[in-house]
């Protein structure tokens, strides 16, 4: 019997996979499960994408892309968002060298440039409905607010986390599962940025040309 | 480890190197609205979107770090199975709406609009056959 149990019990403990790959034992499963939500926001905003290709002609008589978008402005966003993307990187590896207070300023850096995109979009929006072109204007302008809304949500949520983040780090330092939160949120930030550059090509400058 | 940590967060060359690559490939396509270059529609459309395609996998790369071993290959596998998705979303929607369009052409509301006119059209020019009689 004790011949037989003793590989039987061998074999139940036998194939612990992380024993062979101990670094796989100490990797958090939150990066990859976090990119998996990317993946499906980026699905999300694909749809909304689709929408403005679809509907992006149907002006109902109303305001074309050429009255309504101004390429500078537009420009000045996107320098805005870009900026910020290497700002959060330089915060990375300020936070990877173990510097809190170098990682917190470049932070502090970026939710400024976050916050500067986001009021110029607010008051591009506030403008265009105060124009008349607002999302009830015709389908092209329904599609438009509807993606490029949901984009400003996402940085705003984005400048939300920022912060929460900040005072994380302010009271706890660079513990491990403060550097899982940055990781993660830069993910989401620089995902951002990329979402980014499909709306200042395919909704304003393609539509400009 | 520390070679795993390199991967993932990239290193300040890198960051650097992929802000270059960003600016380059931003500048180009405002500039070429900005300054109304001359040349087809068709053409200028396609140097937009190719350079913006351009530009994400330039951020895949050098921000977000996506490479073939990352995650042993789960992000690039997820990566690549959203791609396809979207795919299918985007080329799926302009297909079938495109086609849809093209074979509705005719609207029915229209029809009759025009229809309608032409009745009434026709009316006119009798009532104003019919006056000319009168005032003969």
């Amino acid at each position: 019997m004790t011949m037989i149990d003793t590989p039987v019990t061998g074999k139940v403990e036998g194939p612990a996979g992380p024993a062979h790959h101990p670094d796989h034992h100490h990797e958090s499963p939150t990066p990859i499960g976090f990119w998996i939500y990317l993946m499906s926001d980026c699905i999300i905003f694909g749809c909304l994408f689709a929408v403005y290709a679809v509907l992006g002609g149907n002006y109902a008589g109303g305001p074309a892309p050429k009255d309504l978008f101004e390429p500078g402005f537009v420009a000045i966003e996107t320098a805005l968002l870009l900026i910020s993307s290497v700002t959060f990187g330089i915060a990375m590896l300020q936070a990877q060298k173990q510097k809190l207070d170098a990682t917190i300023t470049w932070l502090l850096v970026t939710g400024l440039f976050g916050l500067g995109f986001i009021g110029m979009e607010l008051y591009e929006f506030h403008h265009l409905i105060h124009i008349g072109a607002g999302p009830d204007r015709s389908g092209f302008l329904s599609a438009f607010f509807a993606l490029v809304g949901t984009h400003g949500l996402h940085v705003t949520g984005g400048i939300i986390w920022l912060g929460t983040l900040i005072v994380q780090l302010k009271m706890h330092g660079l513990i491990e599962a403060n550097m899982r939160r940055l990781s993660t949120l830069s993910m989401f930030w620089h995902f951002l940025d990329l979402v980014w550059i499909g709306v200042f090509s395919f909704v304003y400058l393609v539509r400009l040309v | 480890m520390s070679a795993h940590a390199e991967n993932s967060h990239g290193t300040m060359s890198q960051l650097m190197i992929g802000f270059v690559f960003a600016v380059v490939l931003t500048v180009i396509p405002f500039w070429l609205v900005m300054a109304e270059v001359d040349m087809n529609p068709v053409t200028l459309v396609g140097i937009i979107v190719g350079l913006g395609a351009v530009q994400i996998i330039v951020h895949l790369v050098y921000f977000l770090h996506v490479t073939r071993e990352s995650e042993n290959g789960w992000t690039f596998a997820a990566t690549a199975f959203a791609v396809v998705i979207l795919v299918i979303v985007l080329a799926g929607s302009l297909w079938v709406m495109h086609n849809m369009n093209a074979n509705m052409m005719p609207m029915p509301d229209m029809g009759n609009m025009s229809e309608v006119q032409g009745i009434t059209g026709a009316q006119d020019a009798m009532d104003a056959m019919n006056h000319g009689t009168a005032d003969h």
